[in-house]
């Protein structure tokens, strides 16, 4: 007798259209914070909000609501959301140049506000919807479409660390990196998912992920040697790992 | 033994599922698929123990259910 063993998960719409490049990790991601969604049976009282970015056709693949946002101000307005519904479960789905870049100053302010939300932040060290520009977290020497020579310290700083800066904000409960460059890795991404979201359920304040994946297309590699990147030089600056957790505790 | 239902015209050709099988069940296709791809195929069905390694690793989900 044949036994499921794996199915497209529920929080994924039936009438999906995955509308990101071949090879891309973003439709990993959507799929892994789907599986959470699916296990914590909270799929009915869920609100999601999409920033601006490859993320902004979120509700084309959540079985969710979702809300969009203003470019960078999409933890801006999961606190609305959560303060008016606090029986809901809200989550932020954004990329670095939404998170790290425009929306800063929002992100720092609502975690340092300890808001029960869950946010997801794809970091490909690029902006990959608008055609590959430069981004806070551009990897020094990274050629993009406006660093052509690539990125200069002298000229454009460091790549912005963002774990790095909110493990110390008091306000939050969970903060991890991870990648998805191999099934184990993937496995171990969902984990860290699945407690950000158990951050926000249990009320210990913010749950943060971020998650480095590949832009194959504005990085202008096949998506196996894209793996391979964030294997190798990005993992050596954006260190995965488990920052803060406070869920175990 | 094991069986994947595939949605062919959902698969883009990343081919990341054919890299990740750990008994090379997978290829790739010889016909393009509605997106103009030619998609992963199923080349050794016997070979498939279910894994769902496949399906993990598809960032399209285009490979909708696993059975083992």
């Amino acid at each position: 007798m044949e036994q499921l063993v794996y199915k497209k998960p529920d929080s994924i719409r039936d009438d999906f259209k995955i509308s990101f490049c071949p090879g891309c990790d973003h439709g990993l991601a959507v799929k892994l914070v789907a599986e959470v969604l699916d296990e914590l049976g909270v799929r009915e009282k869920t609100i999601g909000i999409a920033s601006v970015g490859c993320s902004v056709f979120s509700y084309d693949f959540f079985n969710v609501d979702i809300v969009e946002s203003p470019h960078g101000r999409s933890l801006a307005v999961a606190t609305g959301v959560k303060r008016s519904k606090p029986d809901k479960v809200v989550f932020t789905y954004q990329g670095d140049g939404d998170l790290a870049s425009i929306g800063l100053g929002e992100t720092i302010h609502a975690m340092t506000r300890g808001e029960k939300v869950t946010a997801i932040c794809i970091n490909n060290t690029t902006y990959g919807m608008t055609g590959g520009q430069a981004g806070p977290t551009t990897l020094i020497g990274q050629v993009t479409t406006t660093t052509t020579q690539g990125r200069k310290v002298e000229i454009s700083g460091y790549p912005l660390k963002v774990c790095e800066i909110l493990k110390e904000v008091d306000g939050t409960a969970f903060v991890a990196r991870v990648t998805l460059d191999n099934p184990a890795a993937i496995i171990n991404a969902k984990k860290c998912i699945k407690k950000a979201f158990e951050a926000q359920l249990k009320g210990l304040g913010t749950g943060f992920v971020e998650i480095l994946a590949t832009c194959p297309t504005n990085w202008k590699m096949t998506p196996q040697e894209a793996h391979a990147r964030v294997r190798g030089e990005m993992s050596e600056v954006f260190k995965p790992g488990i920052y803060k957790d406070k869920v175990s505790e | 033994m094991g069986r994947i239902v595939l949605n062919r015209d959902k698969c883009k050709a990343c081919y990341l599922c054919i890299d990740a099988c750990p008994n090379k069940v997978l290829g790739a296709d010889e016909n393009v698929n509605a997106l103009g791809y030619y998609p992963m195929a199923v080349n050794h069905p016997e070979k498939c123990v279910g894994c769902a390694i496949c399906a993990r690793v598809c960032p399209d989900i285009a490979i909708e259910k696993v059975y083992r």
